[in-house]
């Protein structure tokens, strides 16, 4: 059910069932899986291999408690190491110093560096109450120095006027002075993009650092970044001192896992996420969530065991058959995926282990539990040969339905449409798509708007 | 605004700049600095790695490091390998440098296909549309189209399509004024946001009235996640079609080259929500991994190829260049 990772492994671990100890042996094919998965989801090659000899290492040895299996049971610690490579617990941002405090913003082009300037400053402003200074470095890319004073005011944030002519090292340190005698706590100085091979621009930017001497200097990267997060990142370090990362796009359905690299390199913590364009959308950063998000898997062990619990696994596996064989999904199973659901704790909280991305792309979608239990009883009212051909069911069969349900025909009439729909949607499940069923599970379920 | 007119290149800050000259020549010399980091991590490794020695599996298994590093995608890589597994055992290969010459040609089979030129002089005026997620390069791909068709001796009119970021309308206004041609905008007043749509519909009738050849619409950067403004950009085509049919004649993705595999859902996606007529991959100047090429054209293989028009390899006027497959693998190898 989940994508990537866990699809993966899925055949990996049924070769592994019964096997009580993971093994160099057992677990060979499981990490090359692994390793494919983390570089679909862009995580940097010299980073993945660091990272599967780390695991190979906790992994081997390590006895398979209780119902997991081994495949599982490597998960769990992929899982695990993943999250203490970002460095487990979240960072806060620093601003103990001599206000102003100066924080400056450094990332390729497009990165999201003036976005996350204006949002970093409505942050702080309601989040600490802080008196913020937005200030524009960037004379050279059209409009940049608009864009930012835009921002300030779209938020109420105080705006650094810019002198036509100016340079970079003089508007910081006329703004640095200015901060100074208007008593802002917070100054956050925005950059133009640069490649980290333009050594005139690196050189720039660095001697941007030594006047401001900032309390935080940040690196903003783009979550879509590919394969060479590990360099861009590499050369940034080098001509900067970073003390965190703004990871930004998260909104997006990219996998992230230039998150990792960046990590690796830096070796600082990822400070914010950006997970949308307006000025709200910044948010502190969650290890565990973005662990998931590689991976591409929720709370995947979590749902495991709760899957364990809750779903006959007969059921299941009777289900999965009939969606392989290519037999039509009827309203009998569309019942017991109800009743799976029920027993696992009702969609509100298995949405709520979906990885970030999804449950993102689920956002408008408010589930009530309560609109299963009418679902089962219409369906209930319905004769077996109802039932495995739906389209039988004209006004009249309606009718009874409803009376006997307790229910409108216009329910009836609505839930036959759900149905539809989910009908689509394990047509497209089957086919593996699980961002693909999510985004368009939008009032497809029932209770869902 | 401050700094509104000044360059990078003006400033004297961007290393690269090549004036126009012998097109082929130039863009060799381009690609070549350009694609130097490629060079360095993909042409050169592989260039030393097949200097010679026997063909064996260690062989291959570094070759699939150096294309996964690169951004090619699992897919893409496997199937370049396959080939070259072929070629090998039809040929009868046993050298390691040969096997370098056999990777050559499956990526030039593979990308040669997208090398198809936009000829522009079908319609008039012929609209182009350009999309794309945000920071793409959208925006500053117009600024480089607009010299493009100028030089070219085609007059051109830009469309502010972009409503909702700030300072989007400055931007592109700004590079109106560089190229000093007219930019069709509409001031959007506090959170009364103008139409997209109709400011590009509006546009392509000025251009009508005036007779240009070629109007450049952008749009506000949006992800595919993001339904509503993917239904809104379908909406801004459909309306386009209705200030001029058959327009947009030309529907772009902007991509930036350092993006990872995401690149394959955003041409699924927008390709999905517009139907596609082409690609322009930016930034190929800074990290340029042809790799993200490969894996597109790779997705594609089995429908019609989505021909990339041009690539980005600068932040100036004259970075833009046409994608010529076999330099592009050329410069990657050399
Ligand atoms: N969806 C989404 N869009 C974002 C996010 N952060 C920034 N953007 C968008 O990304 C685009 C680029 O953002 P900018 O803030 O202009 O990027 P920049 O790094 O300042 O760009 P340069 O100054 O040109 O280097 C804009 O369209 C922003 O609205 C985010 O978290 N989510
Ligand atoms: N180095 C380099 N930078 C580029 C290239 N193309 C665009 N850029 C830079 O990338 C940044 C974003 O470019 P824009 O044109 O604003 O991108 P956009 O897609 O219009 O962005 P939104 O409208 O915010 O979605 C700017 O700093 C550009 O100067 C390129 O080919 N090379
Ligand atoms: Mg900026
Ligand atoms: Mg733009």
């Amino acid at each position: 059910m989940f994508d990537n990772l866990t699809s993966r492994l899925s055949g990996v671990i049924k070769t592994l069932r019964g096997e009580a100890r993971l093994t160099e042996n057992n677990i060979q094919e499981a990490l090359r899986e692994v390793r494919m998965a983390l570089l679909e989801a862009d995580v940097a090659l010299p980073v993945v291999k660091e990272f599967i000899a780390r695991v190979k290492e906790k992994a081997v040895g390590k006895e398979v408690i209780g119902s997991l299996s081994p495949g599982q049971a490597l998960v769990g610690v992929v899982h695990q190491e993943i999250i203490a490579l970002m460095g487990g617990e979240k960072a806060d941002i620093n601003l103990s110093t001599v206000p102003p405090a100066v924080i400056l913003m450094a990332g390729l082009q497009g990165a999201g560096k003036t976005t996350s300037s204006g949002k970093l400053a409505k942050w702080l402003m309601e989040n600490k109450k802080k008196k913020v200074l937005l200030v524009s470095c960037d004379i050279y890319r059209p409009a940049a120095i608009h864009q930012l004073g835009l921002l300030a005011s779209q938020i109420g944030a105080d705006f650094f006027p810019v002198q036509t002519g100016q340079q970079p090292k003089e508007i910081a340190s006329a703004a640095l002075s200015f901060a100074k005698t208007h008593f802002h706590d917070v100054m956050i100085v925005d950059t133009a993009g640069r490649l980290a091979i333009d050594e005139a621009m690196m050189k720039e930017i660095g001697e941007l650092e030594t006047l401001l001497k900032p309390i935080e200097t940040l690196f903003v990267v783009d979550a879509m970044q590919g394969q060479d997060a590990v360099n861009t990142a590499k050369a940034f370090a080098e001509a900067l001192p970073l003390t965190g990362v703004i990871l930004t796009k998260l909104d997006g359905d990219s996998r992230g896992g230039a998150a990792l690299s960046v990590l690796h390199v830096t070796g600082k913590p990822i400070k914010f996420a950006g997970v949308a364009e307006k000025l709200t959308g910044l948010e502190p950063f969650h290890p565990d969530r973005m662990a998931s998000r590689i991976l591409g898997m929720g709370d995947v062990l979590g749902l495991i065991e709760e899957a364990q619990r809750g779903v006959d696994q007969r059921e299941a596996e009777k289900l999965a058959k009939k969606m392989k064989s290519g037999k039509s999904f009827d309203l009998s199973d569309f019942k017991m995926q109800f009743q799976q659901m029920k027993n696992m704790g009702g969609m509100s909280a298995m949405m709520e282990k979906l990885p970030t991305q999804l449950s993102q792309a689920a956002q408008n979608v408010k589930i009530d539990d309560k609109v299963i239990g009418r679902t089962e009883a219409i369906i209930n009212a319905m004769t077996p040969q109802e039932r495995a051909k739906p389209e039988i069911l004209k006004a009249s069969r309606k009718r009874r339905i409803a009376a006997g349900a307790g229910v409108t025909v216009q329910e009836v009439n609505r839930l036959l449409a759900q149905f539809e729909q989910a009908q689509k949607m394990m047509k497209m499940m089957s086919k593996g798509g699980m961002t693909k069923m999510l985004r368009s599970m939008k009032g497809m379920l029932p209770g869902m708007r | 605004m401050p700094g509104f007119f000044k360059s990078k290149n003006s400033s004297g800050n961007n290393s690269v700049s090549v004036e126009s000259g012998p097109e082929s020549a130039n863009w060799t010399a381009r690609m070549r600095a350009g694609l130097s980091r490629t060079r360095d991590n993909l042409g050169k490794r592989i260039s030393g790695l097949l200097g010679g020695g026997k063909i064996d599996e260690t062989l291959y298994e570094e070759l699939e490091t150096i294309l996964l590093t690169a951004d090619t995608g699992v897919d893409a890589t496997n199937w370049l390998l396959d080939e070259l597994r072929r070629k090998v055992k039809r040929n009868n290969l046993t050298d390691a440098a040969q096997l370098k010459d056999a990777l050559q040609e499956a990526l030039i089979t593979l990308l040669e296909p997208l090398a198809q030129p936009l000829h522009t002089d079908t319609h008039k005026p012929f609209v182009i549309m350009l999309a794309g997620v945000n920071g793409a390069g959208k925006t500053t791909t117009i600024g480089k189209l607009a010299n493009h068709f100028q030089r070219q001796g085609n007059t051109v009119l830009l469309a502010a399509g972009d409503t909702f970021r700030a300072a989007a309308r400055e931007q592109l206004m700004a590079w109106g004024e560089r190229n000093r041609v007219a930019v069709v905008a509409q001031e959007s007043t506090g959170q009364q946001k103008a139409d997209p749509a109709a400011v590009i519909f509006d546009a392509v009738n000025a251009a009508k009235a005036r007779g240009t050849d070629i109007v450049l619409a952008d749009t506000a950067g949006r992800l595919a996640t993001q339904l509503h403004l993917m239904e809104e950009i379908k909406k801004v085509k459909r309306v386009i079609a209705k200030a001029e049919p058959g327009a947009p004649h030309e529907t772009l993705l902007v991509l930036d080259a350092n993006t990872g595999q995401n690149a394959i859902n955003q041409v699924t996606a927008f390709d999905d929500a517009l139907g596609l007529t082409g690609l322009i991959i930016t930034k190929l100047d800074g990290t340029a991994k042809g790799g993200v090429i490969a894996a597109i054209a790779r997705q594609r293989q089995q429908k019609s190829p989505l021909p990339i028009r041009f690539i980005g390899v600068g932040e100036g006027m004259d970075d833009l260049r046409p994608f010529v497959a076999s330099e592009f693998v050329e410069a990657l190898f050399d």
